[in-house]
């Protein structure tokens, strides 16, 4: 199910097509077979070898699957990178990632990183002597003094989650490089239509694709990409031997998320400048966190590394107990964890997505007890801001 | 009840709202909740989903253990058991291993510095001087793949539980129809539902189920932290495929005897391995500790030279890796499964080149037999057709 040359001879550097365009044509979007519209889901566990002296180019769905390949595929054109792997869910991703260091390495990661890596790094990789330091990443004296002689690895989250600090990706991978680092950057909030880190030297890029590459809040998937041959075929050693791999079924359900991902985004973070702004001259809500306000600190760094915004919004109502009455008052959001859905999304970060981390830390990081976290969905914004408005005037 | 009617049962009574039998799809990663602090029990599919907790309920109450974990893929599932463990800790694995198994203790466990020492799980006494301070769980595999040595699961546990060991028992090849090592004594069963649990070759998952309190909360943790979970539509079709696991293993193992008994007195075979014929070595054991024989088993042909043309000739059998579907399936474990083993342990072992396993299949015993011997038949021409005539 290759790409039937419709790609360049030469490959992605030189695929000078448009991000829209890629979304829809990105090599498997036709059955090479059959011709049908849309790559089929091939439920099988295991193939048959027609000849044994040419084994079919999937043995083993664990090993490689067509409908997952054809994700895999896809992923890697829309990030410029070289190689795809599609994984179980977004920790999935990430922890297959990190297995790439051995006993006795350590990590710099984001401080404020995504609760369930937190506790991925500080329960299960620190039990295999993997040691993490955790630093404001937006400052890159404070990374460049967490180097020690057996750092392997930065891992970067921009915008983090869920206070939408800015890291500059060149700078810090510049500097990594330098120091022969791995970088890894989560790049769930931007997704490749806003931000590329590969083309800004990073080596690996993640994605909790159940956000918005998926977008309908109804597959679970991680995806990464490698910039080059040599770290795919690592990361592939690693995905086939720990075998945290995506279904057919739901790398099919992503595939078909992804082709309108271009849409969704556009629309979803016209609304969210407007419920940014329009929550940054509410008088009854503290800050407003949201890359896209004139205020942010990270604004320059990010309009220079991203070609928008995104479509979360944090915003501190003042305390734990009028974030709990903002979270029942509202009728259109749902309130729950995860983001990047077609449907609006209000999550307490404290008691949600951030839960793992213990308090005081979280409260080291800026995750207060009062923030709430909007994922902004396809509803019309009138409606949203109508319905916030009413939520904080009762509570 | 009996486990005929728990497996045809899955999920047929727990849909409270229409009643559907059969239980639905959650396709659904969030779940809202009713107001905040509450929880419908569901938050985020990763740590639970609906469809996911069906499965694993029927999965523990079938083991007879208190809490399952369903995983992406068999290794999905051994490689959250592993993460239990810590750098300097060390294990002991049977010998005759499935070589993902080996290749994840091997190139990635060590790298975290867990190690591994590897012994025919049947001699206890050799397992006790391989123990070390540092020692922490037994893995073992019974019957073992693709050699079908089998392994005392009573002795292996009472002697771990003395020592403060976890045994964790790879129960893939026999299922919970036939064997159910929670019963035995041991701490975790682990199941590529890959195979006879699925049993159609069209779902990649694994399963993992916890005896105790503590050792399932641990496991989940786990399973929610690395994330490698088994998705709502794999968790459907494969409870819709152990629905049928009682009479596919009843046919399995009926298919399996004909057809090693078959392959016994072929001239062309040298060797067979199923622990279902009187004479293999593991009969008693196996007879003892569970119901049942599995619906694969190994046999080696005389000459090497005949693996070849047997692979070329099969017409019904499937040329594939797996094991454990309805259909029939031939493999030929020195390239294929266990070609990540290195040839000296292979070798040691009995994974040579005149191996060959063969999953057996649903379809007639007799078409099968009829398959293998015109292949068997025609290899044995093309070897030594022109020096016989």
């Amino acid at each position: 199910m290759s790409g039937q040359g419709k790609q360049p001879e030469n490959g992605r550097a030189a695929d000078k097509r448009r991000f829209a365009t890629k979304l829809i044509h990105f090599g498997s979007e036709v059955d090479e077979f059959t011709g049908a519209s849309s790559t089929p889901i091939v439920q099988a566990s295991t193939f048959h070898h027609h000849d044994i002296y040419n084994p079919p180019r999937h043995d083993y769905s664990r090993s490689g699957n067509p409908t997952r390949a054809a994700v895999e595929e896809a992923i890697a054109l829309l990030e410029g990178g070289a190689r795809g792997f599609a994984f179980a869910s977004g920790m999935a991703a990430i922890s297959t990632a990190f297995l790439l260091l051995s006993a006795g390495d350590h990590a710099i990661v984001t401080e404020d990183v995504y609760g369930g890596t937190y506790r991925f790094l500080t329960t299960v990789l620190s039990r295999m002597n993997i040691e993490t330091t955790f630093v404001d990443m937006t400052d890159l004296g404070a990374v460049k003094a967490a180097l020690k002689p057996n750092t392997r690895v930065v891992f970067m989250e921009t915008p983090s989650n869920p206070t939408l600090k800015i890291t500059d990706i060149a700078a810090v991978a510049s500097w990594a490089k330098e120091h022969g680092l791995l970088t890894m950057v989560d790049n769930t909030f931007m997704s490749p239509y806003h931000q590329r880190p590969l083309e800004l030297g990073v080596d690996i890029v993640l994605h909790s694709a159940t956000k918005f590459l998926g977008g309908h809040s109804d597959v679970l998937a991680g995806l990464a990409v490698t910039a080059d041959e040599e770290l795919g075929k690592r990361l592939y050693a690693l995905q086939n031997g720990l075998g945290a791999v995506l279904a057919p079924q739901e790398a099919w359900l992503l595939m078909r998320g992804m082709k309108t991902l271009q849409a969704r985004m556009d629309q979803s973070e016209n609304s969210a400048r407007r419920l940014a702004d329009w929550l940054s001259r509410h008088p009854g809500v503290g800050r407003v966190y949201y890359p896209g306000l004139p205020d942010h600190p990270g604004r320059e760094v990010h309009e220079r590394q991203s070609l928008g915004y995104g479509a979360v919004v944090s915003f501190d109502t003042g305390s734990a107990a009028r974030a709990k009455e903002v979270l029942s008052k509202v009728r259109l959001p749902i309130v729950a964890v995860s983001l990047g859905g077609v449907e609006s999304i209000l999550s307490y970060p404290a008691m949600m997505s951030h839960a793992a981390m213990p308090p005081e830390v979280r409260a080291q990081r800026g995750i207060g007890d009062g923030l709430l976290r909007y994922s902004v969905g396809l509803e019309h914004i009138d409606d949203l801001i109508e319905d916030l408005e009413e939520a904080l005037r009762e509570a | 009840m009996k486990i005929e009617s728990r497996l045809a049962q899955i999920g047929s009574i727990e849909e409270p709202v229409t009643g559907s039998i059969s239980y639905p799809i959650y396709q659904a990663t969030a779940y809202r909740h009713p107001r905040l602090g509450q929880s419908t029990g569901f938050d985020y599919a990763r740590t639970k989903s609906p469809t996911r907790s069906v499965l694993e309920e029927a999965a523990a109450e079938l083991e007879s253990g208190d809490a399952a974990f369903a995983c992406s893929s068999g290794m999905a599932a051994l490689q959250t058991i592993f993460a239990m463990f810590s750098q300097g800790d060390h294990l002991i694995v049977s010998l005759d291993l499935y070589g993902g198994t080996y290749r994840l203790l091997e190139r990635i466990m060590s790298r975290f510095g867990v190690a591994t020492s590897y012994i025919d799980t049947n001699d206890i006494e050799g397992m006790e001087k391989l123990r070390r301070p540092e020692t922490k769980a037994v893995l073992i595999e019974t019957p073992t793949n693709p050699l079908m040595m089998v392994t005392d699961i009573k002795a292996v546990c009472g002697w771990a539980k003395d020592k403060g060991l976890l045994t964790i028992v790879d129960n893939t090849l026999l299922t919970p129809f036939f064997q159910r090592p929670l019963e035995l004594g041991a701490d975790i069963v682990i199941h590529s539902a890959t195979k006879y649990l699925g049993g159609h070759n069209d779902v990649l998952a694994g399963l993992i189920v916890t005896k105790g309190e503590e050792l399932s909360k641990e496991m989940g943790i786990l399973h929610n932290s690395i994330g490698a979970v088994l998705g709502p539509q794999d968790s459907w079709l494969l409870m819709r495929g152990m629905k049928t696991l009682a009479l596919r293993m009843e046919r399995h193992q009926y298919n399996a005897t004909r057809l090693a008994e078959y392959l016994q007195g072929h001239p062309a075979v040298a060797e067979v391995f199923y622990p279902g014929l009187k004479d293999h070595p593991g009969h008693e054991i196996q007879n003892r500790q569970s119901s049942g024989n599995t619906g694969i088993f190994s046999f080696k042909v005389k000459d090497a030279r005949y693996v070849e043309p047997i692979l070329r000739h099969i017409r019904l059998i499937a040329f594939a890796e797996s094991l454990g579907g309805v259909e029939s399936l031939m493999t030929y474990p020195a390239v294929q499964t266990h070609a990540d083993i290195p040839e000296e342990i292979r070798r040691a072992v009995g994974v040579d080149d005149r191996l060959l396993r063969f999953s057996v299949g649903i379809e007639h015993a007799d078409d099968l037999i009829d398959d293998l011997g015109q292949a068997l038949e025609a290899a044995r021409t093309e070897i030594e057709g022109g020096v016989q005539a």
